[in-house]
């Protein structure tokens, strides 16, 4: 009987120079939840998802991943456990076509040697072009990723990630950058890919938030000010003060 | 066989390998004298560093100013192999120490040291100039690739070892030959290797050992790990955070461009027919980068190339300009970096190849793009 | 080490001490140069050696002078040499700066490629100017001699010189970064580029004049290193090697740690040249600052700043 809970945060905190980015922190996702990160900035949220990633160090603390306790772990250990990081600016290849980019997004042979003599089995090709449609870039296979629209690369980078069949997505400004129909798109997007995995979203577009999240959580000063339903959050008067304002 | 075509690098890069060894074992064979043959062997001997120098900086990212060490090792590991062989009890009859070589006797040596007693056989040397080489790369790499350090600081690393080599070889005379290198090697399992005939024989077989090394590379390339080297390369965060160990990417490609830069400098043991620290240092160091850049650091072919023609160019100035060819040398730095980032190839890329586009390659409009782009990368 | 007592061992770390001294000062003025450009700039010049030789070889012509045209000269004419030298140094580099790194700046790789080839362009120059071998200059007379504190110690005059000169260039380097205008321009440059040119700091006539600055003291090294020894086209290169790991040990933004670095590394050379062979103590020195950089490759003074 697997717990409810994937990912599981205690008392996590990290300081850079007596600088705390995030102060004892404590968070709860479960599975197949899509919980949405909010928060001014400087608030440590992606320093949260650095942290879970493996990209930052901790101080102290315990990130618990399905029982494995993350934060021992080097990031491409940490990416092989089911977690994947999408990153702020768009990280792709730019200089590869989509095609490659997501074959070499396909999670077998990352070893050197399993690099050398991997081969484009009909399975993974099928497997790129899943992806691809679910990502809305089939048309775009053999285009080189630097060639992409901003939304595209955003879609890309997501597509890389999916390949890789993650049971936590952590995505970071998903739709910064994006028209309003790429917005609708992507949220659609979310909502697909959530069915069987956990995902925890970074954004600042409360509209698409509402339209996304299962739970909010707000971060202030590297610490939880509040967290729950969007409508409770968005009513929270600390939230107001701190964040949403009007 | 398309899959085979595929996998070495495709049908154009075969073509362009097919015309580099008629060139090289057809007709540069039957239109040179065999000393200038035997100097164009010589040059070959640097190309090995130069084509290494493609995979692990031009697709790598990993620039190497100690590219010398590995050369080095290769070289001295030959050269012992060689010098013992003709310092046998009966050529070193009138030394003090009969049957250890000529420095070492006029050094006081009186016991041939450990570190020789391998060279002795010839499948343990072979075994040897591919395996220290390796082993040394794999050590530093592990050491600074682990801990991300990369770029400059690497590369001001590579060139403080290969100093920290040469100065350990000419301070210990004794056990090295010094300065002046081990000298007067005469013949490998009793073929005398310095006769005419033998040097065509040396240098066919170094053209072979290229055509085979550019093999290998045009693999590697192809592979999926070729692509991870570019994809790294742009991008190493986004390949570490797809479950890669990018540092362990790091230590293969710097590895094999050590072991091929170490096989040229055994055929340049055996080709020139003595080895010595002049090889080793950071000038010659920086030099094979030059004639990597030269020939277009993302052209394995050009590499070779490269290395032919920027040395023909030295030995011919450094005759009729001895004053000349150093700043020859100096503006070929500058005019690479500034001018021609992609070097012989991207110059064959942008102006001659276009014209021979109907006779060999297929249309593959893609294919052209990505590898323009990754052409124009090299420019960062 | 056997058969010394303890007093000649004291006097002998003393005096090697102080051999090491005087190539601690070169060290530390061609690091400190190299320091500002590398340090602050990411600009890596393989060709600052030959701004070092630069500055031997105008020193040189002055003495020449003072000791062929104008004898009344030879007294004072060592400070005049030093201002030549930076003076000349400064210029050149900023004619470096302007016609070839500034085009290279996002590229420190090839950066360094382009300045190796400047430095050999350079040397060979001075080959042809000054010709293959290598030259001396000749020292006004209160500059001979020692100065002999106690029976055994015996510490050589011009060495004090350079000791002097070191210490007022990285006072003048110091006050000029930390307590300048322009000091805070190029620290907000190094730090934020964007910010810094939005701010209203013409950031490329910055970058000259560091990188100009950086060459000036080079030549002030070149100018103190004469007289400690002769000159020749290579001179400079010899120490490239050294004066890059110097910076890097000490940690690359850190001027601090490229004073103690240039201390210890010339320090562990000189003291173990007297018990080893020349080449050997440079081996194991340069060994130990390569291991060490393995694990510690951010050099002793890391920077802490969060990029």
């Amino acid at each position: 009987m697997t717990s409810p809970i994937l990912l599981a945060i205690e008392d996590l905190t990290v300081s850079f120079d007596g600088f705390k980015a995030v102060d004892g922190l404590n968070l709860y996702v479960e599975r197949n939840e899509v919980r949405v990160v909010i928060g001014p900035n400087g608030a440590g949220k992606t320093t949260l998802l650095d942290l879970i990633c493996g990209k930052t160090k901790a101080s102290s603390g315990s990130i618990k991943f399905k029982d494995i306790e993350l934060t021992k772990l080097v990031e491409h250990d940490i990416v092989k456990a089911g977690v994947g990081r999408k990153f702020q600016t768009p990280s792709i290849y730019e200089n590869l076509s989509v095609r490659e980019n997501l074959e070499l997004s396909y999670p077998k042979g990352r070893t050197v040697f399993g690099s050398l003599f991997f081969k484009v089995t009909d399975e993974v090709a099928a497997r790129v072009l899943e992806v691809a449609e679910d990502t809305f870039l089939s048309d775009r296979l053999d285009t080189s990723a630097g060639l992409l629209s901003h939304g595209q690369k955003q879609w890309l980078e997501i597509g890389m990630l999916l390949i890789q069949d993650p049971e936590l997505l952590m995505l970071d400004e998903p739709v910064a950058g994006m028209s309003v129909s790429e917005r609708e798109a992507t949220a659609e997007l979310l909502g697909r890919i959530s069915k069987n995995r956990s995902v925890i979203v970074i954004e600042h577009d409360m509209d698409f938030v509402k339209d996304i999240a299962h739970r909010v959580t707000v971060l202030h000063q590297g610490k939880l000010l509040a967290e729950g339903k969007m409508d409770e959050v968005q009513k929270n008067e600390k939230v107001i003060e701190v964040y949403l304002g009007h | 066989m398309d899959k085979w075509i595929a996998a070495f690098g495709g049908r154009q890069r075969l073509m362009q390998l097919l015309a580099l060894a008629v060139l090289l074992l057809v007709i540069l064979p039957l239109t040179l004298d065999v000393f200038r043959l035997n100097l164009l062997g010589k040059y070959l001997t640097y190309a090995f560093v130069a084509v290494g120098l493609v995979l692990c900086w031009g697709y790598g990212g990993i620039l190497s100013l100690g590219q010398g060490v590995f050369f080095g090792m290769g070289g001295y590991c030959m050269a012992m192999f060689l010098k013992l062989e003709a310092s046998s009890p009966e050529n070193t009859a009138i030394q003090s120490t009969p049957g250890i070589p000529d420095f070492m006797d006029w050094n006081q040596v009186t016991e041939l040291p450990m570190m020789w007693v391998p060279f002795h056989s010839l499948t343990l040397t072979v075994v040897l100039i591919l395996t220290v080489p390796a082993l040394f790369a794999f050590l530093i790499g592990a050491a600074m690739f682990k801990r991300r350090v990369g770029g400059v600081y690497f590369a001001i690393i590579t060139q403080a070892i290969a100093s920290i080599a040469t100065i350990l070889i000419i301070g210990q005379q004794g056990y090295t030959g010094g300065i002046n290198g081990i000298t007067d090697l005469r013949t490998l399992l009793g073929w005398d290797i310095r006769p005419d005939s033998a040097k065509y024989l040396l240098y066919f077989l170094c053209c072979i050992l290229l055509i085979v090394c550019l093999l290998i590379g045009q693999f590697v390339l192809s592979s999926r790990y070729g692509k991870l080297l570019i994809a790294m390369r742009d991008q190493e965060d986004r390949v570490r955070f797809s479950g890669y160990d990018v540092a362990n990417i790091k230590i293969f490609v710097f590895a094999l461009a050590g072991v091929f830069s170490a096989i040229g400098g055994a055929m340049f043991a055996l080709q020139v027919g003595f080895m010595s620290p002049s090889f080793v240092g950071t000038v010659v160091s920086i030099e094979m980068v030059i004639f990597c850049a030269v020939g277009g650091r993302l052209s394995l072919i050009g590499a070779v190339y490269g290395a032919l023609l920027v040395n023909l160019a030295k030995t011919m100035l450094s005759e009729s300009f001895p004053q000349l060819w150093i700043v020859f040398m100096g503006a070929l730095f500058i005019g690479v970096v500034l001018l021609f980032p992609q070097g012989l190839a991207g110059i064959y890329e942008d102006y001659v190849r276009p014209r021979f586009t109907n006779v060999f390659s297929r249309k593959s409009v893609t294919k052209d793009s990505g590898d323009k782009s990754v052409a124009q990368e090299a420019q960062s | 080490m056997g058969g010394y007592t303890s007093q000649e061992l004291t006097a002998i770390f003393v005096m090697q001490g102080f051999s090491g001294l005087s190539l601690f000062c070169v060290f530390l003025l061609m690091a400190l140069g190299l320091a500002i450009i590398f340090g602050q700039m990411g600009v890596i010049n393989m060709a600052h050696g030959e701004f070092l030789t630069l500055g031997a070889y105008i020193t040189w012509m002055v003495s020449e002078l003072a000791t062929e045209t104008w004898p009344w000269m030879q007294d004072f004419y060592f400070p005049l040499a030093v201002v030549l030298a930076f003076a000349g140094t400064f210029i050149l580099g900023y004619l470096v700066e302007m016609l070839l790194i500034r085009r290279l700046y996002s590229r420190p790789l090839d950066t360094l490629l382009a300045t190796w080839g400047l430095g050999l362009i350079l040397q060979q120059i001075y080959r042809s100017t000054f010709g293959p071998r290598e030259v001396s200059v000749t020292m006004p007379d209160w500059l001979m001699g020692s100065w002999a504190p106690t029976d055994i110690i015996d510490i050589p005059l011009n060495g004090l010189l350079v000791m002097g000169i070191t210490a007022m260039m990285t006072l003048l380097v110091v006050i000029l970064l930390y307590r300048s205008r322009w000091g805070i321009k190029v620290r907000a440059t190094t730090q934020n580029r964007a910010m810094a040119n939005a701010a209203g700091i013409n950031t490329q006539r910055v970058d000259r004049f560091t990188f100009a600055l950086g060459c000036g003291i080079a030549g002030v090294a070149g100018a103190a290193f004469t007289t400690i020894a002769s000159t020749g086209p290579t001179t400079g290169s010899l120490y490239i090697v050294d004066t890059f790991l110097v910076v890097v040990f000490g940690g690359a933004a850190s001027l601090l740690g490229t004073v103690v670095s240039a201390f210890g590394i010339a320090q562990s050379q000189s003291i173990l040249e007297f018990f080893l062979s020349g080449s050997m103590a440079k081996v194991i020195t340069l060994l130990t600052v390569v291991g060490i950089l393995m694990f510690r490759p951010q050099g002793l003074f890391a920077s802490k700043v969060r990029r």
